[in-house]
């Protein structure tokens, strides 16, 4: 097979390598080296998102709140978050007194480890989507939820009042918001008649999902987005650390690379829930096509689905770091509330509404 | 562990939990011993002295000019206002009376310094209930007033600017235009103070209805300041017993009935613009005059009890001296209006979630060291 490369279809590339590898050895070592490179790849590329993730965000932050923002380690300090890094590497890793061992150090790993799991199944561009599950959606629901265990382990474990306090909150908290997740996720499903996310993005080819189910879709979107924030456990549902109540929350006891560990799966389960209303809501890659306006179609397809992937993430990202400088925080109780009776009634009764415009066709696009 | 927890029935478990010395929201070494049920608080301990630097004691060999900087280090955010109770009361007992200039001076100070406290007050008030970018809009706008303070006393939070007699330096030449240009500046920002956190919907659940406190409990417990006229306590002394120049000017005492956080949080923001209508009446006529009168080097007060009481960012501030003669207060006693504000937390707190606790001591306001004194 010759070498191919496009920016706007990595599909002969990536069937190029996977060729070349056959053909030098066997097919075991051929996957075997094939899920090597790729998990390579994702490392870096998980530490370099987080780093940059944690970065903007402090920009982002110092710009709502009239600051400079970190500006002193490299241009506009651009590399003051590694340096960052490397402080928490090099800091002591302080043992609790009568912790649980065991689960107090296997906590940061769990939750890191699902974060890093969930990148697996989101499509990057068009063929570059490392694993075209045909239950991609559900895949990444299962992974996620599964970081609170992490989250409940660290709070048990650090035999800390506050910490405890802090992962009961986000249990309670994670539990509730996850219902509401996945509704929305379900009513673009019942759309799109698939839950593999290559046939999600296929679908959106003439139109965005939100806007080819326009109100039902529109309102899965706003139900997503409050709920993705609310299971990222970031502001204003950052309760489960709230730190004018309960000092850091779950990770008061965690300090140097295990505390940097939370951080970083925060910021990267940001970034997968940010992903995946991209792909699910916006598109994911996929240019912005209008039915009926070629030129226009075209003229969007000339940048790349890279660069659209990206762009939409990052804008959404910016929505949520967004609510979580502007707004004080939620009361447990009035966030239990806002799920049990407003999210989660709206979104069950939102799928009726969308099953029944797919039933009738009422959806807009070809 | 798990031997020392003793489990009763199941509603019963209760457990007690260290707030502070070292937390974030107490703001400074303020220990609160909750007793909580889950989420729910059944009792809230304070246990003050962390800061106790035995400041009633060192008056006692200190001379009056010297106890005008102990003052400061009570209630640092309202160092005017503290320091001006202590020359009224060494001026009552002395029979000297200062001129107006000294008074306009003085009352123009003490509400700038107002403005001050309430704007440090908002910025931790949000930063209790979760929203950071407040705290940086709060600390925005107060630094001009403390610019402000910087020019004429050469100090920027405990400035010690008031002496028995007057002042320890005339005005600045800038102050007049540069607290015209900061009310000018103020009331423009000020409605960006609501619409960040006063309006907003997730503020307004958590502060409406909680922390309920009776205009008889407010009382009873003596709750002064902004607080205790969030419950309807009318205890502005600035209009019951007026000092300084506040008889001379036209400002509403702002009374709310609620008793809840809102109210509380209300009451401080309508202050600063009170605060604003004084300062606007006076700084465009401040007579002419000495800016201090004359007075012994050494001062003695006459054998005898004296009092002062003044209107503190927080609430009712007083000063009790007994002098028997000396050039040191023989017993001084400071009413400290964040000591009897604390006392009324348990009541407000209990029954309610660990959150509303933090707001409620948000809208409580208090100042260690003011405390603990």
């Amino acid at each position: 097979m010759p070498f191919t490369f496009s920016i706007y279809d990595f599909t002969g590339f990536t069937q190029w390598i996977d060729t070349a590898l056959r053909s030098a050895c066997s097919p075991f070592w051929a996957v075997l080296w094939e899920m090597v490179i790729v998990g390579v790849l994702f490392l870096a590329f998980y530490a370099v998102v987080g780093l940059y993730l944690v970065y903007a965000e402090r920009k982002v932050c110092a710009f709502i709140q009239n600051r400079v923002g970190p500006n002193r380690v490299g241009p506009y300090g651009f590399f003051q978050t590694i340096a960052d890094l490397i402080k928490l590497l090099m800091k002591e890793l302080i043992p609790i007194k009568q912790a649980d061992k065991l689960l107090f150090n296997l906590a940061p790993f769990i939750v890191i480890i699902t974060s890093f799991l969930a990148l697996a199944a989101i499509p990057y561009a068009k063929g570059l989507h490392p694993i075209d599950l045909n239950i991609g959606v559900f895949y990444i629901m299962a992974i996620s939820s599964m970081g609170v265990v992490g989250i409940l382990l660290a709070g048990w474990s650090s035999n800390s009042k506050y910490s405890l306090l802090g992962a009961m909150r986000s249990g309670a908290q994670i539990i509730s918001y996850e219902l509401s997740v996945g509704l929305s996720l379900i009513t673009i499903c019942v759309l799109a008649g698939s839950m593999q996310l290559s046939t999600i993005v296929e679908g959106q080819r003439d139109l965005w999902f939100i806007f080819k189910g326009h109100i039902p879709a529109i309102t899965a979107f706003v139900i997503y987005m409050i709920a993705a924030t609310a299971e990222t456990n970031r502001g204003p549902f950052d309760l489960a650390e709230a730190e004018s109540e309960l000092a850091a929350g779950f990770h008061t006891e965690y300090s140097g690379i295990k505390f940097a560990f939370f951080f970083l799966a925060e910021y990267m389960n940001m970034f997968i829930v940010a992903s995946l209303a991209a792909t699910i809501f916006w598109g994911g890659w996929m240019p912005l096509h209008v039915p009926g306006l070629e030129g226009f179609n075209h003229v969007m397809d000339f940048i790349p689905p890279v660069l659209w992937y990206v762009g939409k993430t990052v804008v959404i990202i910016l929505i949520m770091m967004w609510f979580k400088w502007t707004f004080p925080r939620l009361r447990i109780d009035q966030l239990l509330t806002l799920e049990w009776k407003f999210l989660l009634p709206i979104s069950l009764v939102n799928i009726l509404i969308m099953a029944f415009i797919v039933l009738m066709g009422w959806y807009i696009g070809l | 562990m798990a031997e020392e927890i003793i489990i009763k029935e199941a509603d019963e478990q209760e457990i007690s939990i260290n707030m502070g010395p070292q937390h974030p929201s107490t703001h400074g070494v303020l220990r609160l011993v909750l007793s909580l049920k889950g989420e729910i608080v059944n009792k809230v301990e304070p246990h003050c002295g962390y800061i106790h630097r035995g400041i009633e004691k060192m008056t006692e060999s200190m001379t009056y000019q010297q106890i005008i900087h102990l003052t400061d280090r009570l209630d640092y955010l309202s160092a005017h206002i503290n320091n001006g109770a202590v020359c009224l009361a060494v001026e009552k007992a002395l029979e000297v009376e200062v001129s107006e200039r000294v008074k306009v001076i003085r009352t123009i100070m003490d509400e700038l310094n107002r403005i001050a406290s309430h704007q440090l007050w908002w910025c931790s008030f949000g930063m209790d209930l979760g929203g950071l970018t407040c705290f940086f809009y709060g600390l925005r706008d107060r630094e001009k007033i403390l610019d402000i303070f910087e020019e004429t006393t050469g100090s920027r939070l405990i400035q010690s600017y008031y002496c028995p007699g007057g002042l320890m330096a005339d005005l600045h030449p800038n102050f007049q235009t540069k607290v015209k240009e900061f009310i000018k500046y103020f009331r423009k920002i000020l409605p960006e103070y609501d619409e960040l956190l006063s309006g907003n919907i997730i503020m307004m659940e958590r502060a409406i209805g909680m922390g309920l406190l009776t205009k008889e409990q407010a009382i009873s417990y003596g709750v002064t300041g902004p607080s205790g006229r969030g419950s309807g306590f009318s205890c502005d002394v600035r209009k019951h017993h007026p000092y300084h120049a506040y008889d001379k000017v036209k400002f509403n005492e702002v009374l709310r009935t609620e008793g809840d956080t809102y109210a509380r949080y209300m009451v401080r923001m309508d202050e600063m613009r009170e605060s604003m209508n004084i300062i606007e009446q006076l700084i465009d006529n401040i007579p002419e005059g000495d800016y201090v009168a004359k007075m012994k080097p050494v001062i003695k007060l006459p054998e005898g009890e004296y009092y002062q009481r003044v209107e503190a960012a927080r609430g009712e501030f007083g000063v009790y001296i007994i002098s028997k003669g000396e050039k040191n207060p023989y017993r001084m006693k400071l009413r400290s209006p964040n000591f009897s504000n604390l006392s009324s937390l348990d009541l407000m707190a209990r029954g309610n979630k660990i959150a509303d606790l933090v707001a409620i001591g948000g809208s409580l306001d208090y100042v260690i060291p003011d405390i603990d004194r």
